[in-house]
């Protein structure tokens, strides 16, 4: 006869009085496969932690987006925001999806021309632009989006040297009633300052206008910002046209919208506390019905959607290293990825839940990772069934600003892999070595050699 | 290793609620922690606990021990036993 199935023994304490705020009646699904494919395997044959990308998740993601915005405004046009996730085998989805590249670095600006991306294709955005980053962007005609006077300056004084037009716009900040203000990209608003900077381009036969450009923040939680800005937006447009006969090509409203991660602080998930993305998709085409005088030739609405579009498409595997007691007797589980891989739990308490089935009783726990750090915290109160050394778990929404913000300290970075839409797992980023970490380092001769005793 | 007694007063209900009437403290347990607490009520000690849940569960002693040991830990830091 087969013995009963085993499950560590849990005690928890009743708290009377109080809701419980971990949610222990919740019983969340353990996550085994990823994309029909054994978590088990994809570790037996990729090792952990482990990067996982859904292909699929990404086109449906970026198909909906897209559907959303163009059943209300007819000419939008999406630009992959590079420095959410700039993997070659991620952007060329998005770029085959249509999208073009936005970029706010050289090192993202040569990534995407070397991924075949034409320069007209390209927005170039970003408030460090060097020289020749800006005589490059010039002759490859990419988009550039000035951030301040200094760049202005620079590109008139570039453009004559080499006799050349440069494709302009500006981006400009506003007040949209979201603390803290995010004045320091761009040109302001309601001081009066966009509208001379435009004055400056406009008489320069050098600069071409195509555009104006905002992006108000990130994860913004609610669309009202949104109409703010366009509202502005679509008001320094008509006045370019009325006052400047400025046509121009388009309007691009940044990204910013948010994914289905919960930030820390806040009670409800995501999922019922955020907005759904057909309000936002209203706030930010509804004042460009306001344009005036453009006719039959309205300017194209560009998005630079980042974390919306692929947060919920990465998952993060990971294997319990060990179990500890704290000194008050809470539970915690050491795992094998950490703030080295998640730079974003700093702001997001990612779903963590078991790759395997557990029992239904459930303890509450801190989750730490693998480095030898005080502030190495991936969760510091869940609440989790029993799971025990060498078990797996999985993290989700962890495509965004993870794997561009991962750290190389005290250890590797793991491989990241993407599960392909039509079948099998490819490798997109192998793991890294330490001949990999060590090959830029040079070690003077007289440091070589050492004798310890 | 003394031996641990269970407080005396502890009432465990079939579903797995735990009453202190002491304190007035309530908790809950898992199937195993339920079954390790009767053990415990009727006087087992450490040995004949391991002994009778390996017997009937798919578990190796070490690995029981282990966690044994952890949830008589949990035990003490509630003040439900007390080293007899
Ligand atoms: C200029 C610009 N565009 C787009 C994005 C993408 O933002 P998100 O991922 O919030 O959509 C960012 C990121 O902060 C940005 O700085």
């Amino acid at each position: 006869m087969g013995k009963k199935q085993y499950e560590r023994p849990i005690i928890n304490k009743q708290y009377s009085g109080f809701m419980n705020k971990f949610g222990n009646a919740t019983v969340s699904q353990p996550k085994t496969e990823i994309e029909n494919i054994p978590v088990k395997d994809l570790v037996a044959q990729y090792g952990s932690p482990l990067f996982v990308m859904s292909e699929r998740v990404m086109r449906e993601n970026q198909r909906n987006v897209a559907r959303i915005f163009r059943t209300r405004y007819p000419k939008v046009q999406f630009a992959w925001s590079y420095k959410t996730n700039y993997m070659n085998a991620v952007c060329s989805v998005f770029h085959q999806e249509g999208s073009w590249a936005e970029v706010v670095s050289e090192f993202e600006y040569d990534r995407a021309r070397r991924l075949g991306v034409q320069g007209e294709h390209i927005i170039f955005n970003g408030p460090d632009k060097s020289t020749e980053g800006l005589e490059r962007a010039i002759r490859e005609k990419a988009k550039i989006h000035i951030d301040h006077y200094d760049e202005l300056y620079e590109l008139i004084e570039i453009t004559e040297r080499l006799g050349l037009t440069a494709q302009v716009a500006i981006r400009v900040n506003y007040d949209v009633g979201v603390y803290p203000k995010w004045d320091r990209f761009g040109f302001n608003y309601e001081n009066g300052e966009a509208r001379e900077a435009l004055k400056r381009i406009v008489v320069n036969k050098k600069l071409k206008l195509v555009g104006l450009h905002s992006h108000i923040g990130t994860y913004m939680m609610s669309p009202e910002p949104y109409r703010i800005a366009m509202t502005k937006m679509v008001a320094l447009a008509n006045w370019l046209k009325s006052q400047h006969h400025v046509h121009l090509e388009y309007l691009d409203a940044g990204g910013g919208l948010p994914s289905h991660n919960t930030l820390k602080g806040q009670y409800l998930q995501a999922e019922e506390a955020l907005p759904a993305l057909d309000q936002y998709a209203d706030a930010i085409t509804g004042p460009l019905f306001e344009l005036e005088s453009y006719g039959d030739s309205m300017p194209t609405l560009i998005l630079e959607s980042g974390r919306a579009l692929i947060d919920n498409a990465g998952f993060l595997i990971s294997t319990i290293s060990a179990l500890k007691r704290l000194s008050d007797g809470k539970r915690a589980y050491i795992i094998d990825a950490g703030i080295n891989l998640l730079f974003t739990s700093f702001w997001y308490k990612h779903k963590l839940v078991p790759a395997q089935a557990t029992g239904v009783i459930k303890e509450n726990a801190s989750v730490f990772g693998p480095l030898c750090m005080n502030i190495d915290c991936i969760h510091e109160d869940i609440s989790l069934p029993a799971m025990k050394k060498g078990e797996h778990v999985v993290l989700f929404n962890v495509g965004a600003y993870t794997m561009t913000q991962w750290m190389q300290f005290i250890t590797l970075r793991p491989s990241v892999v993407m599960i392909m839409e039509k079948g099998g797992v490819e490798v997109i980023r192998k793991g890294e070595s330490l001949d990999y970490v060590m090959q830029l380092e040079q070690t003077p001769d007289s440091l070589k050699k050492f004798s310890l005793v | 290793m003394g031996k641990q007694k269970i407080s005396s007063s502890l009432a465990l209900s079939e579903n797995g609620f735990l009453f202190l009437p002491t304190t007035g403290e309530t908790f809950t347990v898992n199937e195993m922690g339920k079954l390790i607490l009767k053990y415990l009520q009727e006087g087992k000690d450490q040995q004949s606990i391991v002994d009778a849940i390996t017997e009937e569960y798919d578990v190796e002693a070490e690995d029981l021990q282990r966690d044994y040991l952890d949830f008589m830990g949990q035990l003490k830091q509630f003040q439900l036993v007390v080293e007899g």
